[in-house]
């Protein structure tokens, strides 16, 4: 099936495009002499409001506007349920915690996802799951049900996740746009992995390591938890054999370094997406190198805030789509 | 017979029309939705993206030359209207070149445009050289023009 073209929105992102952080401003921000200086340095480059100071304030707003120009232009955003899916998750997660231990707070939810929080908090307190999507309820009520029973959030944890993992995969699945799909795919491969190594740390076992990974294309599932249960060297050994060979390297230096690798390959496979005229990738590309973008920026920021000397904070620094 | 002859001669001049100027449409409605993309986040380059958008217009406006060539010299927009059936079908095959080659080189361009469009988005500073790309799909354009004049008016002096 062709896909539909987005030529106005394209056009509009073209723009948008020119002011996304590049590699010249972001080293600018490293080279900021404290938190404030990065704070105004942001603020004068259009981020967040007027009287923003905070990290999480700057961000969530920025985050916020990006969806916001989007769904300006885009009639049915079921076409970023790839991008939104975790998020209904996420909130799932954090209704389900947040009834359990009786708090009123929602500054732990996530306002861009498929459904609205609201009502994912109102199916898990009134336990009526047809208020949820179909994908969501199983999953809903067993986190639930463990949370409350054994009060083990780890393991609501675990279920949420996989989940959430499983319908990201779906989701994928049915997605005619390639940076979507490969989207999909990468971060389910990626969360298989930190699955493994995180387990393998921990000394898991093989049924839990089972129960928290996620069905994906490019890793045998089977294969990567039973590597898990042998030893690191077993997990780093299967993938030198798939396509993530090359972030091996990575992995045996440190799993956020693995993550970093898993984002700026991700960066590089939607680079070509800033010369496509037409269809929903670049709108798609537009939005994860925001989010990339927001979490550089979280890491630098957080960093000035401690103090952390300017060679360590660009250790951690993410390749910029522009 | 005369009036078949009639018929394809005008139906030769129907779809030089017809086909070039739908090329035209639809290639100037997908650079319009681009333009209007770049020019709702800043309005000083309408100048620049206007002329991207009116380039794959060409093609409808050649479409209409050859009709009215071909309406005139077989006389329906006035003189004798004795076209034989041979001469009717050469008149048609005579707009073919430009009924193709506009149909599809309006939306080829169209293409390119969008792309040279976005190109000014972010440097406006190369607009001139945004402008390179889609005119080279216009030589093809009229390269069928000058085929489909020549063919035309070359069929009118053919007596068959």
């Amino acid at each position: 099936m062709p896909e539909k073209n987005y030529t106005y929105a394209v056009a509009r992102i073209r723009s948008k495009e020119l002011q996304l952080l590049d590699t010249q401003f972001i080293n600018q921000l490293v080279a900021a002499r404290s938190y404030h200086e990065c704070v105004k340095l942001l603020l004068d480059k259009g981020w967040g409001q007027e009287g923003h100071m905070e990290v999480e304030q700057i961000l969530a707003y920025e985050y916020k506007r990006a969806w916001d120009f989007i769904a300006e232009l885009v009639e049915d955003m079921s076409v970023f349920d790839v991008l939104l899916l975790p998020n209904d998750y996420h909130n799932l997660k954090a209704a389900i915690k947040l009834v359990y231990t009786g708090l009123q707070e929602d500054k732990h939810f996530i306002d861009q996802g498929t459904i609205n929080p609201d009502t994912i908090l109102e199916a898990v307190r009134t336990q009526d799951d047809s208020l949820l999507p179909e994908h969501m309820r199983s999953s809903a009520k067993e986190a639930y049900q463990t949370v409350t029973q054994t009060g083990d959030g780890q393991l609501c944890d675990l279920i949420i996740d996989k989940a959430s993992l499983e319908a990201l995969y779906a989701a994928g699945k049915v997605q005619t746009n390639d940076v979507l799909r490969h989207y999909a795919e990468l971060k389910i491969a990626s969360s298989n992995i930190r699955i493994a190594v995180r387990s393998q740390k921990t000394g898991k076992s093989l049924d839990w390591i089972q129960r928290a990974m996620a069905p994906c294309d490019t890793l045998d599932v089977e294969r990567l938890s039973q590597a898990a249960v042998s030893s690191f060297e077993a997990i780093c050994e299967y993938l030198r054999q798939t396509e993530y060979e090359d972030g091996v390297e990575e992995l045996v230096s440190s799993l956020s370094s693995f993550e970093r690798w898993c984002e700026d390959r991700l960066i590089q496979k939607i680079l070509p997406q800033k010369y496509n005229p037409f269809t929903i990738g670049p709108l798609a590309a537009y939005l994860l190198a925001k989010g990339n973008e927001i979490k550089t920026v979280r890491i630098i920021l957080l960093g000035k805030m401690n103090q952390l000397p300017d060679d360590s904070i660009k250790e951690r620094l993410r390749l910029m789509y522009v | 017979m005369g009036d078949l002859g009639m018929f394809f001669a005008l139906s030769g001049a129907v779809l030089a029309a017809l086909m070039a100027g739908i090329g035209s449409a639809i290639a100037v409605g997908m650079a319009g939705e681009a333009a209007a993309g770049v020019v709702t986040d800043d309005p000083s380059k309408f100048g620049k993206v206007l002329i991207l958008q009116l380039l794959p217009g060409t093609q409808g406006i050649y479409g209409l030359l050859i009709a009215f060539i071909t309406l005139n010299q077989i006389g329906v927009l006035g003189g004798t209207a004795d076209i034989s059936l041979i001469k009717g079908l050469l008149y048609l095959v005579a707009c073919l070149p430009m009924a193709f080659v506009g149909l599809w080189s309006a939306i080829r361009q169209a293409r390119a445009s969008v792309a040279s469009i976005a190109l000014v988005a972010k440097r406006p500073d190369q607009a001139g050289k945004a402008i390179i790309f889609p005119a080279m799909v216009e030589t093809y354009a009229i390269l069928a023009l000058l085929i489909s004049i020549l063919a035309v008016t070359g069929v009118g002096g053919i007596s068959i």
